[in-house]
């Protein structure tokens, strides 16, 4: 064997590789400085997405608290006139409209969208199919869309603005978003807790109520907590149909306040107190969907943990 | 001796009898199931119809006019939506170029740079801030943004571009910028929680993979995360713009309710859904068919877009899983 048969040809791969090695060295120091510039831009990114929804919760506490006082939130509004520019009253009746109206429409709804859920977690035909499409766009639907039809349906035949129309615009919109939140909590429940139901000789319906429902309630309860939110925060659909009211109204066949409602009117009001007090509103308003929502997560939270 | 085995014929008979009956008499409850989603669908049936028999006669008298017509006059007429259509698209196209950048960068910041406690605070922070209801929004969009628009940062823009095109026109806040900026703060809670959804989905192994072979790490967060969780980024801007395109009433406090086509961005104007809000209370006859015209067009953008957000966000997650 001759030392000429040794050297072997040079190798393709092996000078790709050091070519490679070469350039990746020679550039680390450009490719550093790059990602660290783009990790910089990232962070800076983070900062400026801050300070505008920092600003939105500073704007609510300075000028929301300065306007915000006991009697501010149980008495009834009064007009203002030219002579008692500052005259305005409370917001009592606004706050009792959103509870009412959000309350009823959640009554109604929150069954409905259950046993919605139900049927959807159980049913793969094509119908449910089709209904669970429908029901992924209802929840994306623009809600002023809602309001035009509860004008439709509740407002033009009882001839006047209602609290009822408002139930039922706030109510349609609230199904789909429970019935979505039901579905997945109720696909999350384990198959085998459902079967030992079933071979114990329960039937569906109870197997239902004693044993999925209770399993997925976390879920439900999120879901419904965080729709309930968010239609005490809508407002277009309400301009359309409430009508107002200066007070108390238990009644919901007729006009109704709303503390979302009630934000708006007064943002554009031609009394500088009023226009004041709507950050006042708007706190007020901001602190019970707050609520809900912090509230959702801590009861889900709070139901996880006791089970584990 | 006999009567353990009775008691068992009992007990078995009885089995047969409970699976016989769960199979049979659970009847109401499985109609009561699906008359109940019956029920919902002919809501919904009857939703799209009442939009489309109110806008009926609009759509028979006015016709393609109703979309063309570069005029709108509440009242009397012309109808025509082609400035509302345009506002609306310009302001949603606004607020996407302001907040998709943001959004995702914040996305990727929030899962790849922040540390491990701040980011529980953080998301949460975002979650809470989409709950925020739109009033508010609107609210500070008419406070605290059109003083500092009119003082900061309209003759700002207006200085640096000499006052041309598109930073040309009074400088009065009301408009169509300012309408695309409060959206663009609206849907980036949106925008930043869906991506950072999609991104954390984004296998461990491809980002080791990309790191193990020299690449730096904004290498791996250029080409190898946002690239395959691409689909489901654009899920969440196709979810923002829905959003951004059926927003009422913040923007019907900050864009002047002017139904003109924009010749700046400095232009007042309106959007679909503002003008249904401002003009429906007062409406009578053919206005309110007109309007429901509006309602219907609106309706018809949502809902493909909405579709092909959703779309995309499934295929993004069930892809990656």
């Amino acid at each position: 064997m001759s030392l000429a048969q040794l050297e072997l040809p040079p190798d393709p791969i092996l000078e790709r590789r050091a070519e490679i090695q070469r350039r990746a060295s020679q550039t680390i120091g450009r490719r550093t400085l790059v990602s660290k510039a783009f990790l910089a831009v990232l962070l800076v990114a983070f900062v400026v997405a801050l300070v505008p929804l920092g600003s939105v919760i500073f704007a609510l506490l300075q000028k929301g608290l300065a306007s915000i006082s006991w009697p501010f939130l149980h008495t009834l509004p009064t007009q203002p006139s030219l002579i008692a520019q500052n005259a305005i009253g409370g917001i009592g009746n606004a706050i009792e409209g959103t509870l009412v109206i959000s309350g009823l429409a959640a009554l109604v709804a929150v069954p409905m969208a259950l046993l919605i859920g139900l049927y959807l977690a159980e049913s793969q035909s094509r119908i449910a199919n089709f209904l669970r499409a429908i029901i992924e766009i209802m929840t994306g639907m623009p809600s002023i869309l809602l309001g035009v039809f509860a004008y439709e349906f509740v407002v033009v035949p009882m001839k006047g603005a209602s609290g009822l129309a408002g139930i039922v615009a706030l109510g349609v919109l609230m199904v789909p978003v429970i019935a979505k939140a039901c579905e997945l909590a109720f696909r999350g429940v384990p198959s085998t807790l459902r079967e030992a139901g079933l071979a114990l000789g329960a039937r569906s319906s109870r197997v239902s109520r004693g044993v999925i429902i209770p399993a997925a309630l976390p879920g439900i309860i999120t879901g419904v907590l965080l729709a309930l939110a968010r239609a005490m925060g809508e407002t277009a659909p309400l301009l359309l149909v409430i009508g107002t009211s200066i007070s108390w109204a238990w009644n919901p066949l007729h006009g109704m306040s709303a503390l979302s409602l009630l934000t708006y009117n007064y943002s554009g009001s031609q009394y500088p107190s009023q226009r004041a007090a709507a950050w006042g509103v708007a706190l007020t308003l901001v602190t019970i969907v707050m609520i809900l929502s912090v509230g959702s997560r801590l009861i889900s939270a709070r139901m996880r943990k006791e089970r584990r | 001796m006999s009567t353990p085995e009775t008691d068992t014929d009992v007990s078995r008979t009885d089995v047969a009898e409970r699976i016989r009956l769960s199979a049979t008499s659970d009847r109401p409850y499985q109609w009561l199931l699906r008359g109940t989603a019956l029920f919902f669908g002919a809501v919904i049936v009857l939703f799209v119809w009442s939009v489309l028999h109110t806008a009926w006669p609009a759509i028979r008298a006015f016709g393609f006019h109703l979309i063309t017509g570069k005029t709108w006059a509440a009242g009397a007429g012309p109808y025509g939506a082609l400035p509302l259509i345009t506002d609306t698209l310009l302001t949603t196209l606004i607020a996407l170029i302001i907040a998709v950048p943001i959004g995702i960068s914040s996305a990727l910041a929030l899962l790849f740079l922040i540390p491990q406690k701040v980011r529980a605070a953080a998301s949460s922070l975002i979650e809470l801030l989409a709950a925020v209801p739109s009033v508010v929004y609107g609210l500070w969009g008419l406070f605290y943004l059109i003083p500092w628009f009119t003082k900061t940062l309209q003759p700002f823009l207006a200085r640096i571009t000499g006052g041309s095109w598109p930073f040309s026109g009074a400088q009065v806040g009301f408009s169509v910028l300012l309408a695309g900026v409060v959206l663009a703060v609206m849907i980036l809670p949106t925008i930043v929680a869906i991506s950072r959804d999609v991104i954390a989905v984004v296998p461990r192994e491809l980002i080791e993979g990309g790191l193990s072979l020299g690449a730096t790490r904004g290498q791996v967060l250029t080409r190898v995360v946002l690239p395959s969780a691409r689909t489901g980024i654009l899920g969440a801007i196709a979810l923002g713009a829905g959003r951004a395109l059926g927003e009422t009433i913040a923007v019907a406090m900050v864009i002047g309710s002017n139904p003109q086509i924009p010749h700046s961005l400095f232009s007042s104007g309106a959007t679909l859904a503002s003008t249904i809000a401002t003009q429906f209370g007062e409406a009578t006859g053919s206005t309110t068919n007109a309007l429901a015209a509006l309602a219907l067009m609106l309706m018809i953008i949502t809902a493909s877009v909405n579709a092909g957000a959703r779309v995309l966000t499934k295929r993004a997650v069930s892809g990656a899983l």
